[in-house]
């Protein structure tokens, strides 16, 4: 069954706020995770790797350059939970 | 042209004794042990159940996100090194002169083994990203040298045991040659953990003295029976005499000069003649121009195992020659534990309050002391150390047969 689009951005700021630190208030859809939320590369992939487990789903590498923004994630993570 | 001197003027410490310098040092005057029963689960599974844990916890002191990228020894590292700096002054300095010189004998070890852990029950896709740089012998250095913003060269001298005190004598060298004006120099070490206990245990090296934890480490005592593990690190600011002066920085000590030597004789026991340390003690004090009558205090390697501390004493003895009696030696790590990469740090650390405090720490748990042992050795409570110009040694050795002797003179 899809997540909804809300479900996983919870579950996407309680990921970054763990990794990075960063309040889950502050993290919104538009926030880009390297300008904004101090993700790094690394960090970036311990981001991919708990969102995977999570949300039971697979986020190929060559996807993950393409998440610039927390929008990004969550509608990727949407749409291949359909 | 005369050579640069380099003095020190700052200190940090995380140690089984305190969480930072002040709190270490009255503590090892107050003769108190660091060494405790472990709790790990892991524990029961090897033979050896006691260790010397840093006395505060970094998670006591650092965010838990900063925590979570680091190896338990970068976090020694950055904690003794922002109080080291602070100590200093803080001062703003021309980065392109700023360097890191930090040791670790072992490495991010309990990184290596968690992950590893991690690999053999959940996969290769959740080993950590951050597992490199955190296991990385060189991690502390680096990371110490990033926050500095440290340009003139971070550095990570490896010889077991011996590496702290390498590393600040790299240090002192670096600022010699005009290679660097200011440097943050220490060592550390944060290998509590069941494989390097159970290595250690397997080379019958470390005290199983289990029902006693803080009378376990009792250098010079004819009953001792191995080191126990200790953790945490030493940092200290070097820097040249005059970029001191000109800043109106607060100048502790003077480090005066170093001795290396290499035994040549065995992987990890020490040369019963002591030639390796006695030339070692001869190139510090020439290196310095100082004689063995300036020496009125000497930190020893002295980890407590049977046949390393007779050997270093007659070494020093033989080394020191007549003025040996006059030479107060102590024993910290009777109370700290042996910190391996960490010890030659905070013993240095030590050192210098000792130079500054003209007090000698005391050495703990000598309850018979050794027939062979025929120095001074401080035992039970502090030492005056006479006024005027002063001297100290710190001695530490490595598996491998590393000696490095660094020279203190009082400021």
């Amino acid at each position: 069954m899809a997540l909804s689009q809300a479900e996983v951005l919870v579950g996407i700021k309680e990921i970054v706020e763990e990794v990075a630190g960063i309040p889950a208030a502050s993290i919104e859809m538009d926030k880009n995770f390297t300008d904004d939320l101090d993700v790094d590369s690394l960090s970036m992939v311990e981001v991919v790797v708990a969102a995977e487990e999570r949300f039971g789903v697979k986020i190929p590498d060559d996807q993950v350059s393409e998440l610039a923004t927390v929008g990004d994630a969550v509608n990727f993570i949407v749409k291949v939970s359909a | 042209m005369s050579r640069r001197r380099v003095v020190v003027t700052g200190l940090g410490a995380t140690t089984p004794l305190g969480g930072d310098v002040a709190t270490s040092w009255s503590a090892l005057l107050a003769g108190q042990s660091g060494v405790r029963t472990l709790t790990e689960e892991w524990a029961s599974t090897i033979p050896v159940t006691i260790a010397a844990r840093v006395a505060v916890e970094p998670s006591e002191v650092m965010e838990r996100v900063e925590m979570r990228r680091l190896d338990r020894s970068e976090q020694f590292a950055l904690i003794a090194a922002r109080e080291a700096w602070k100590d200093a002054g803080a001062p703003e300095v021309d980065l392109d002169r700023l360097g890191v010189v930090i040791a670790s004998g072992i490495g991010g070890v309990t990184t290596l083994l968690d992950q590893y852990d991690i690999l053999k029950s959940k996969g290769a896709r959740f080993v950590s990203p951050h597992t490199v740089p955190m296991l990385m012998p060189n991690g502390p250095a680096a990371n110490v040298g990033l926050e500095l913003k440290a340009r003139a060269g971070v550095h990570t001298p490896v010889s077991a045991c011996a590496s702290g005190a390498e590393a600040i004598g790299y240090a002192m060298e670096m600022i010699r040659s005009n290679r660097a004006e200011i440097i943050v120099a220490g060592g550390v070490e944060a290998a509590v953990h069941a494989l390097p206990m159970a290595a250690f245990a397997a080379m019958k090296a470390l005290s199983t003295r289990n029902d006693e934890p803080a009378r376990a480490s009792r250098p010079y005592d004819k009953d001792r029976d191995g080191f126990v593990l200790g953790e945490g690190g030493g940092m200290l600011v070097l820097e040249e005499l005059e970029h001191a002066k000109a800043r109106g920085a607060e100048i502790y000590a003077e480090i005066a000069g170093q001795g290396l030597t290499s035994d040549g004789y065995h992987i990890a026991a020490p040369d019963p003649d002591g030639s390796g340390v006695q030339r070692a003690i001869a190139f510090a004090l020439r290196d310095s121009g100082l004689t063995t009558r300036d020496i009125v205090h000497l930190n020893a390697h002295a980890t407590s195992t049977p046949v390393g501390d007779v050997a270093e004493a007659n070494a020093l003895r033989l080394a020191l020659g007549v003025d040996a009696d006059q030479v107060a030696v102590s024993a910290t790590k009777s109370m700290t534990g042996h910190l391996l990469g960490g010890a030659g740090a905070i013993e240095s650390v030590f050192i210098v309050k000792a130079l500054q405090d003209r007090l000698a720490p005391p050495t703990i748990n000598i309850e018979n002391m050794d027939p062979e042992v025929t120095i001074n050795v401080v035992r039970d409570k502090p030492r005056a150390l006479p006024a005027g110009d002063i001297a100290a040694l710190n001695d530490s050795f490595g598996f491998g047969g590393h000696n490095v002797v660094l020279a203190f003179r009082s400021y």
